[in-house]
């Protein structure tokens, strides 16, 4: 009996060990950022269809790569019909989808947010291994640590400081991938000082006081919005006139992938053009 | 009730609306003494303080000041009008009416190429609703009538507020239906100030006038007439006037509630339920009650911009429930 069960257990083990060498082959995602670290690393073919934002070339850095790929909208129904063998999914998809579609026995991968570095590198190497690339996910993080390196040089003097102010008056601090990257860029954070550690509302006022080196403003989006319109504010535009003012542009700040150097290098270069001037 | 009275109310309001005012000025996430702020706003001291006091608090004041002072007068003028406890420009729907106006406005692009068009457009939303209110509600203004078309006409311009706002382009958009339904001034700037402030001045310059015929009204329509109030004319000046007031308030500063409703009864006892007296007193009221609950929103939760709208309605809703259980005892 004992002997048996082992037998049948040995069986579905194997079983399931047989599955988890096979990569999978119809590959979903329903997530801007898992859709990027997906479309960095799938084999020719493996991913099927990726989410509607990653071809929105205002969103997503690799808007041209996604343009060939259906599209998805994060609904379970359409996800189904597409017959994936794995979704991948972010921590803000869905949990209704994700519980139906495990239900339906379709395996989910959720990939938490990106907050700093390390998670980057813990994500990357995570979307190897569920899409059974693991020696690229290697070659990717070993060519975004050596172009980190490039753009890393210690800030001479006092490091300058930054305050990020996004629509309605939302700042980030150094827990978060934006703070992350004006740290990297050698700037100290306003939201840091103000004890916004990974963020929040930072009154108009408070940022005025602080008075920041630098004002990296949020991107505007098409269309009004009230939110959108702080941006525009007398008081603000009386604080950004005799300073150096930067503009996020969402592609390169929102998700954690090798593509944030690029807003690195950018910040960076603001920063040597602050410390330069007189 | 003697003359002298009614000047002690109408001081005391003058004086309480002042107090609040300077509080208004001095309240603020920026931790500033009195002092170096009143310096700031005249020109002294640090530049950075100088441009919070006058860019931020002025007209964050000035704002608090005009909207309630427009939310009393309307409020007490409609139900003199109507001779109806009830009628006031929320429960009505001239705000929500107003906010669609607005809404409109600005998500079609016409506020970004004429800055007038935001306060005219929610004008007219707003004279749209009072003339709806009107003819449906009859002249008389029964009660059940009045609130039934209020209700109705309320809901409409929420919904289309709404879906004006959910099909927009911008994804920040529909969390603005929050402003639109219950208000705030946080981050308001003088352009608004010069937006509304002369929309409210005609508004109030309208509206003035009417006080003789609303109280010639008490005694009913004929007896109005008999003393020389021309209906016709009255009704005109009072949906224009009203929706002036309104309309501007709204523009820069979203639906504030139960401001109209509250204001007018509190005050009614002190100016001996004379609907002339009312008025002034009521725009006083008003500015002094949208006044503290904007320092209020600022002291309870400072950087959350809580809205003006919750906490006239955690004050105005258990009153308002108190007048119905007040009116079902007259057996109205």
């Amino acid at each position: 009996m004992v002997a048996r069960l082992g037998l049948i257990l040995g069986l579905i083990v194997g079983l399931a060990q047989h599955a988890a060498a096979q990569p999978p082959r119809r590959v979903l995602s329903m997530n801007l950022c898992t859709d990027q670290l997906a479309l960095m690393l799938a084999a020719p073919g493996q991913l099927v269809s990726v989410s509607a934002l990653a071809a929105d070339p205002s969103s997503s850095a690799m808007a041209k790569e996604a343009a060939p790929l259906p599209a998805n909208h994060g609904l379970t129904e359409e996800i189904y019909l597409m017959q994936p063998d794995l979704v991948v999914a972010g921590a803000w998809s869905s949990p209704e989808t994700i519980r139906l579609l495990q239900r339906l026995n379709i395996p989910v991968e959720v990939f938490p947010v990106e907050n700093d570095l390390a998670g980057i590198r813990a994500n990357i190497l995570r979307m190897g291994k569920v899409l059974g690339r693991d020696a690229e996910a290697q070659r990717l993080i070993a060519r975004f640590d050596a172009d980190l390196a490039l753009l890393s040089d210690p800030a001479p003097g006092p490091r300058p400081r930054a305050a990020l102010y996004a629509v309605n008056g939302y700042s980030s601090g150094h827990n978060s991938l934006a703070g992350q990257i004006i740290a990297l860029a050698g700037f100290d954070n306003i939201a840091d000082e103000l004890g916004l550690p990974a963020g929040g509302i930072l009154a108009l006022e408070r940022l005025l006081i602080a008075d920041p080196d630098l004002l990296v403003e949020g991107r505007r989006y098409p269309g009004a919005a009230r939110g959108q319109e702080l941006l525009e504010h007398p008081a603000l535009k009386a604080l950004g006139q005799d300073k150096s003012t930067v503009v996020m542009s969402d592609p390169d700040w929102v998700c954690g992938t090798p593509y944030i150097l690029r807003a690195v290098a950018q910040m960076r270069e603001a920063r040597l053009a602050l410390q330069e001037g007189p | 009730m003697t003359q002298s009275r009614y000047s002690l109310t109408i001081a005391g309001l003058v004086a309480l609306v002042a107090v609040l005012f300077l509080a208004s000025l001095l309240t603020g996430p920026a931790a500033m003494g009195a002092g170096q702020s009143l310096a700031a706003l005249f020109g002294r001291g640090d530049e950075m303080l100088v441009l919070i006091m006058r860019e931020l608090r002025l007209p964050r004041a000035i704002l608090g000041l005009f909207v309630g002072a427009a939310l009393g007068m309307s409020g007490a003028v409609m139900q003199g009008f109507l001779r109806n406890p009830l009628a006031e420009p929320g429960l009505i729907g001239t705000s929500a009416s107003a906010s669609l106006g607005a809404v409109l406005a600005i998500h079609t692009g016409l506020s970004a190429a004429w800055a007038l068009a935001l306060p005219v457009a929610a004008l007219a939303g707003a004279a749209l609703s009072v003339v709806l209110v009107l003819m449906l509600a009859g002249p008389r203004g029964g009660a059940l009538a009045l609130i039934l078309a209020g209700i109705a006409i309320s809901a409409l311009a929420g919904a289309c507020t709404s879906l004006v706002l959910n099909l927009s382009p911008n994804p920040f958009a529909a969390n603005e239906i929050v402003f639109w339904m219950l208000g705030s001034l946080a981050d308001r700037s003088m352009l608004h100030v010069w937006i509304a402030a002369p929309l409210m001045a005609l508004g109030f310059a309208a509206l003035w006038p009417t006080r003789r015929a609303l109280e010639a009204l008490t005694l009913g329509e004929d007896a109005a007439a008999s003393v020389g109030v021309h209906m016709g004319r009255l009704r005109l000046m009072l949906i224009a006037g009203i929706a002036a007031l309104i309309g501007g308030a709204t523009a820069v500063a979203g639906s504030v509630g139960f401001v109209g409703l509250v204001v007018p009864h509190v005050l009614r006892r002190a100016v001996d339920a004379s609907p002339a007296r009312l008025v002034p007193a009521s725009a006083l009221g008003g500015a002094a009650v949208v006044l503290a609950a904007d320092i209020a929103v600022r002291v309870i939760a400072p950087g959350r911009d809580l809205k003006l709208g919750v906490l006239t309605a955690l004050v105005g809703a258990p009153f308002f429930l108190h007048l119905i259980l007040k009116t079902r005892r007259e057996g109205l």
